[in-house]
């Protein structure tokens, strides 16, 4: 599918489908319109297609032409009327709800985890013969939850049988019904021992729709995701999509298979980490959930090792349906500790909730824009610990040990994730895309990500990564143009030395080349002015307690590229160190809110 | 453009309400369309599959999971009650015994050679469907689903706990900014359904549970409180089933905020008035909100779907968001361009004329249109 020259997308979310029009012109693929419409799965229209066509018919109308005739899509394309494809994804109706279930929680279990993650799965319980719960505990958590589908793995090949067969009699017992529809079998994946096959067939077979493929952990040392993640698009498509309100005959209208959103979005970090060998972090916050993705390599030291993928996703951090929950696990002071002003908290409490209630509403304060801004830098901060956490090397392996590893204290278990060595970190999802400011983007990334070194930001301009992940699978350079055009904003950069001291103490000197030298103490921040297609020299002398990538008081040289923000100077520590005392803190929050020109108003 | 649609709660004093009452399985319809039917009247019943478990009898008899059926003294199929025998095994010349007792009455369903497990599966749990709201059967689906219809009043508070209940309705204070203070709850409120102004506080709650309220309907209510009521920080607004005692309503929101005047005022004209409460209430994409039914004749029935929350010139609107949260007013324009906000945001706006004079310019998305008849 390389002479595509007019292709439409559509991403079906919960609320909103959002429509984008892409053409070729003069050898370039560019966005060249989009168009949006409420998602309509439920009451009263009950068919996914009319969101569809809405969102579809504004692009008509931006553009003048003709994409529908008697509510279709016109594919393929007839001279100017039409397009030459149509792909979707999806995540409309709570997305791909899933269960997994392996043997040991840190092992198969962990390894199912991230196949079903990788997969754009929300995973909501992990099941494991050692998770402490008692056998009708997890029955009936099976029956309450009432997954879209359940991924059974465990035992390496020629391993364990009877701890995976046990696992199926659970899910025999708790005989689930799935969430849509009483008519349908609950669809079971079983990509565990290949020896236990048979019986985890005679176990599940009649009372689930029971797949089985390639066993996802072979052996200790070896992880083998694909077979259950292709399993679980398959599944998704045929059962969980296809009895969705519409689906079926959506599915007849796209020219690739429809993906989850999430799965595409992850296909898009990872092509953009390949394509251009670096490592990356990707968040979307919405308004329920975030997912956090990483593209990392499997080895530092070595620039040509493979890159390993990994996606999170936390179901219940986002800034509006999840707000609450967002206050709850991060508490009130860790909100409190960005809010540059003074605040009861009775009243942030109460404000808080109000949005809960009513999640469509927008700040119209200043006051209320610097709240809602803290408490996305504690959604982020907290769905990255939870991404570092699962974002890790294969656990329970045995590893020969040489004595320099036994010098670097690094564990079996430290996370892929390495800060030091990250090169981008893409934000998506409304409080980051639309914030008034760039700048606001730029600091709340940094807040919540704490970057270390040198570290390049950008956002998504307006979310259109899902619809991109998907074009990948039918034209990968259409997709890498337009994401690289249109879709990334660049911002700029942060450098950010890690280490820990007083503040007011020497932190870094920094000589940018044509802008002159500085001089940052502890608790510093500066905006150097820097545009996009400027790319400069940077030299970083990092005072003895503090590394900027090449140890403790090492000079570091690299080139730097701008952004719409530019370049930030952070000499805030790391972690990051705020003051204690409430008035301290709110002064210099101020201070770095001023100096980074990231409200109207000064403060 | 003239108008806009905008979210919004429903608040009419005469309409018609339909109410589907769903079995989770297929069970049995005990009513016939055109039946009329009491809120306390079960419409359906049926039976849930018992509560499964599985004993691990090789671990506890010590044997290989092939052996187990020369110790089972039960087979697939049978019928056991709580503390029956059902495997034993002996050693030292039958000396020793090791014996395994049902731990729940039921049936064996599975008896697994693979993992020497055995899986047992308790009596079906009875479920019962009530009507909910007094009213008469418009439809029924064979096994599944009755519907019951009423003409009455029909108000959707924001957020509720709690599930449904009914009550006659007692309207405790004078006014809407008058708080339902513990004083204000009285042994006359036993059973009833009690109404209050602008905040109701934990400690008139717990009055109220003890009094033997079955609801509350209140403007506000604080957030601290609604943590010392649940026991818990709630995460994520997904409520109905909690059990603290008594359903709670909150019309307008968090904090101390009066009750709209068209609210109070048709609470208060339907004093004494048996009515139905759920305080379910889902803020995710679906969104269920909590309300109250209340049933009467009625010349002129607006149907509830049919009331169109449309924001035009006139609208009676409530702002739901700072800096003019709480506040009743008219819409005097609607500007078709987006403007800048104090945020540097841009939005669709409107202007609106509060109910105390002040006029303010406001974004769409911060204004609740109330749809009244």
């Amino acid at each position: 599918m390389n002479n595509l020259e007019v292709i439409l997308a559509t991403d079906c979310g919960s609320t909103t489908t959002k429509a984008i029009l892409i053409e070729k012109k003069d050898g370039h693929y560019r966005l060249a319109a989009r168009g949006e419409a409420p998602t309509t799965v439920e009451a009263p229209a009950e068919d996914v297609t009319r969101g569809v066509i809405n969102s579809i018919a504004e692009i008509e109308d931006i553009t003048k032409r003709k994409f529908i005739r008697d509510d279709k899509l016109i594919i393929p394309r007839e001279g100017d009327i039409g397009a030459d494809a149509y792909i979707s994804t999806s995540s409309a109706g709570g997305g791909l709800q899933m269960m997994v279930a392996g043997v040991v929680k840190e092992m198969t279990a962990e390894s199912a985890q991230r196949a079903a993650l990788g997969a754009g799965a929300i995973v909501m319980d992990v099941l494991a013969t050692n998770d402490r719960r008692r056998t009708f505990q997890r029955i009936e958590r099976i029956r309450n939850l009432r997954p879209d589908m359940i991924l059974l793995a465990g035992g390496t090949d020629g391993g364990t049988i009877r701890h995976v067969v046990a696992l199926a009699e659970v899910i025999e017992a708790a005989d689930p019904k799935p969430r849509f529809g009483m008519g349908y079998e609950l669809p079971v994946i079983y990509s565990g021992n290949v020896d236990a096959r048979q019986s985890i067939k005679d176990t599940l077979e009649e009372k689930t729709a029971l797949q089985v493929v390639d066993n996802l952990r072979p052996t200790l040392e070896s992880e083998n995701l694909k077979p259950a993640r292709d399993a679980i698009h398959n599944l998704f498509l045929e059962h969980v999509m296809a009895h969705a309100p519409g689906y079926k005959k959506l599915m007849t209208w796209t020219s690739a298979p429809i993906m989850p959103t999430p799965g595409a979005v992850g296909d898009i970090m990872q092509l953009i980490a390949r394509r251009n060998n670096i490592q990356v972090v990707g968040t979307d916050i919405g308004g329920a959930t975030t997912d956090d993705f990483s593209v990392f390599r499997v080895d530092q030291e070595d620039k040509e090792s493979e890159f390993v993928f990994n996606r999170t996703v936390s179901a219940n951090l986002g800034m509006s349906y999840s707000i609450s929950n967002v206050v709850t696990e991060a508490t009130i002071p860790n909100i409190m500790r960005w809010v540059p002003f003074d605040l009861e908290e009775k009243i942030l409490r109460n404000r808080i909730r109000n949005k809960m209630i009513r999640p469509t509403t927008i700040p119209q304060s200043l006051e209320g824009l610097m709240v809602e801004q803290a408490i996305c830098r504690e959604a982020l901060r907290l769905a990255f610990v939870q991404h570092r956490s699962m974002a890790i090397g294969l656990s329970g392996t045995q590893k020969q040990s040489s004595i320099s590893d036994a010098f670097s204290q690094k564990k079996e278990d430290e996370s892929l994730v390495d800060m030091m060595n990250l090169d981008l970190i893409v934000g998506s999802g409304g409080v980051l895309s639309h914030a008034p400011r760039r700048n606001q983007s730029a600091l709340m990334m940094i807040d919540g990500f704490a970057p270390e070194g040198f570290t390049n930001l950008a956002v998504d301009s307006i979310f259109m990564m899902p619809h991109l992940g998907v074009l990948a699978q039918i034209n990968e350079d259409a997709a890498i143009e337009v994401f690289e055009k249109d879709c990334l904003i660049r911002l700029g950069a942060v450098i950010a030395p890690i280490g820990v001291a007083p503040y007011g103490r020497p932190c870094m000197k920094v000589k940018i080349e044509g802008k002159g030298s500085f001089e940052l103490k502890v608790g510093e921040m500066k905006l150097i002015p820097l545009s996009t297609e400027e790319n400069i020299n940077v030299t970083v002398i990092p005072d003895r307690k503090f590394n900027a990538g090449a140890g403790r008081g090492k000079t570091v040289a690299k080139t730097v590229s701008g952004g719409a923000v530019g370049l930030i100077l952070d000499a805030r520590c790391r972690p990051i160190m705020l003051p204690e005392d409430r008035q301290e803190r709110i002064q210099y929050l101020q201070n770095w809110n001023n100096e980074l020109n990231i409200y109207p108003t000064q403060m | 453009m003239a108008y806009a649609y905008s979210p919004g709660l429903k608040i009419l004093e005469s309409t018609t309400v339909h109410r589907e009452r769903r079995l989770p399985i297929a069970g049995e319809v005990r009513v016939n369309i055109g039946d009329k039917v009491s809120a306390e009247e079960v419409v359906m019943n049926t039976h849930l599959p018992g509560k499964a478990d599985i004993i691990n009898i090789v671990s506890m008899l010590g044997c290989l999971p092939n052996e187990i059926e020369k110790y089972m003294l039960k087979k697939a199929g049978d019928f056991v009650e709580k503390g029956d025998l059902i495997a034993e095994s002996s050693s030292f010349f039958g000396l020793f015994k090791t014996r395994i007792h049902a731990p729940l009455a039921g049936a064996i369903e599975a008896v697994s050679q693979v993992t020497g497990q055995v899986t047992m599966r308790g009596a079906p749990v009875p479920v019962e469907v009530k009507a909910y709201i007094d009213g008469e059967v418009s439809s029924a689906e064979e096994k599944q689903s009755v519907t019951i219809q009423t003409t009455g009043t029909f108000i959707q508070g924001i957020f509720g706990v709690g599930g449904e209940t009914c009550g006659e309705l007692a309207v405790a204070v004078s006014k809407p900014e008058e708080k339902l203070t513990p004083e204000l709850i009285t042994e006359d409120h036993k059973d009833k359904i009690v109404v209050g102004g602008s905040l109701v506080t934990i400690e008139c709650i717990n009055k109220a549970v003890e009094t033997g309220v079955k609801a509350i309907v209140a403007g506000g209510f604080n957030d601290a409180d609604l943590n010392k009521l649940l026991g818990y920080d709630l995460g994520v607004a997904i409520t109905g089933h909690e059990k603290i005692g008594l359903t709670l309503i909150v019309t307008e929101g968090f904090g101390e905020i009066p009750m709209a005047d068209k609210t109070f005022e048709i609470l208060k004209n339907l004093n004494g008035k048996k009515a139905s409460v759920n305080g379910a209430t889902q803020i995710r994409a679906g969104v269920i909100r909590p309300e109250i039914i209340v049933p009467h004749e009625s010349a002129e029935a607006v149907d509830e779907e049919e009331a169109k929350l449309i924001l035009d010139i006139g609208t009676q609107i409530r702002a739901i968001r700072e800096p003019y949260f709480g506040m009743l007013g008219k819409v005097t324009e609607l500007p078709t361009e987006l403007n800048k906000l104090p945020t540097e945001s841009k939005a669709r706006v409107l202007k609106v004329k509060f109910n105390n004079g002040e006029e303010a310019v406001i974004p769409r998305a911060n204004v609740e249109v109330i749809a009244t008849s």
